[in-house]
């Protein structure tokens, strides 16, 4: 018992601090695909934590929102703020 | 200290971390992270206080249901609102001088 | 920001974080809050999951609000795409194709089935809403233009009645006697069903219009 008690706070501490680098990481690399990056998985771990946390609807919100989505929303834009301009604008 | 109090920990910090990086950080993405981590911290803060001692509070986990959708409509909007500063000044960098 | 205002913004923060935390710590981790008066009140809910009928039904104001900035936002978007670069982009990619061949109908299962389990454990409409709208988000890289060519107008017609039923729904329990949203207690269930499904349509139509971008109306690329 006092094993188990042990093994799930050493899993709760790795797991905040792992939260921690992967922010600080994503935050402040100067590469912004690896800002993205980063943050979907701090996205997939948040999802862990809300489990560990006793909130499983809100970790199903956070695996396919937090990490889904917003990751593809954050790389759509990206490759648009990257993309040299095409002549786009003339078509309007 | 009980987990939820390490969690609500955790929170805080990654609250200040993205609040730091929203003061220093200047190109907009990173800015926009940021104030998704900042969520991120308020959030389990939230879900951590409403593990009591006799059982899970709902009510949090609803807000912060709620709150989870309107933050990913906001960082959609805020990705439409950079790559528009980046199509008018040519970058999606904001700068100290003030002279744009 | 130079680099001794950067350390005084720093240091700001950590006092700010160090006295947070000591307050946070010091909440009593004891008594149940509000979860006794949601369990007293679930029976009558019409659903027996406890974050559902808190949603649903005891906050559905926030919901119903809630669906209203995802429009909002939505517009807002909308308003700012005239001079962004909308050409879609680069994704030909025959595994990505062959695999969201597979997935696509796995995942309208798995939306409709986390829609109908919400009522008596964990899932429901925002749930399934992403993700149905992450279906649509594989189906756009693999097929930018699936969308305008597979269920044309329907795409954008299904935005508003998420919005649309909650509030009818609210005025007719008004109508029947009680406050807006307070549903008559023998028709909750359903009720909460039908605001859900629709709501989950909406949710997932709003989300993938924010990643698609703008629809062209009255034609014209």
């Amino acid at each position: 018992m006092v094993g188990m008690t042990l093994v799930s706070w050493a899993f709760d501490i790795a797991l905040g601090a792992a939260l921690l680098w992967l922010a600080w990481r994503c935050l402040f690399t100067r590469n912004l695909f690896e800002s993205v990056v980063l943050f979907v998985a701090f996205g997939l771990l948040m999802a862990i934590a809300w489990m560990r946390l006793e909130a499983p609807d809100v970790a199903m919100a956070e695996a396919a929102i937090g990490a889904g989505l917003t990751g593809a929303l954050l790389m759509s834009a990206l490759a648009r703020l990257e993309r040299p301009r095409t002549g786009q604008e003339e078509g309007r | 200290m009980t987990p939820a109090q390490l969690y609500a920990l955790v929170g805080i910090g990654l609250f200040f971390v993205g609040l730091y990086a929203l003061g220093v950080r200047q190109h907009l993405l990173p800015r926009i992270l940021a104030l998704n981590i900042m969520g991120s911290g308020v959030f389990v803060v939230l879900v951590a206080l409403a593990r009591r001692s006799d059982g899970v509070d709902p009510v949090p986990h609803a807000m912060v249901i709620t709150g989870i959708v309107v933050a990913v409509s906001a960082t959609a909007l805020a990705l439409r609102l950079m790559l528009r500063v980046a199509h008018a000044t040519g970058s999606a960098t904001l700068t100290d001088t003030g002279d744009e | 920001m130079t680099g001794v205002v950067r350390w005084a913004f720093a240091g700001l923060l950590a006092v700010l974080a160090f006295g947070l935390a000591s307050v946070v710590l010091q909440i009593p981790g004891t008594g149940s809050a509000l979860r006794s008066q949601v369990m007293a009140q679930l029976p009558q809910s019409g659903v027996d999951h406890a974050v559902t009928a808190v949603l649903l039904n005891f906050r559905g104001y926030d919901t119903f609000l809630e669906l209203v900035v995802l429009l909002l936002a939505l517009f807002g978007a909308w308003g700012l795409s005239d001079s962004i670069d909308e050409a879609p982009l680069d994704t030909d990619i025959d595994v990505l194709t062959e695999l969201v061949a597979f997935l696509v109908p796995v995942l309208i299962v798995v939306a409709a089935y986390l829609l109908w389990v919400g009522a008596y454990s964990p899932g429901g409409a925002f749930q399934g809403g992403a993700v149905l709208a992450g279906a649509g988000v594989l189906l756009s890289l693999c097929d930018p233009g699936w969308r305008s060519r597979r269920v044309e107008r329907i795409g954008e017609v299904l935005l508003v009645p998420g919005v649309l039923v909650f509030l009818l729904v609210g005025l007719a329990s008004m109508l029947l006697g009680g406050q807006f949203l307070e549903y008559p207690r023998d028709m909750a269930g359903s009720l909460i069903l039908l605001v859900e499904g629709f709501a989950m349509l909406s949710i997932a139509v709003t989300l993938h219009t924010l990643f698609a971008g703008t629809p062209r109306f009255g034609g014209g690329a």
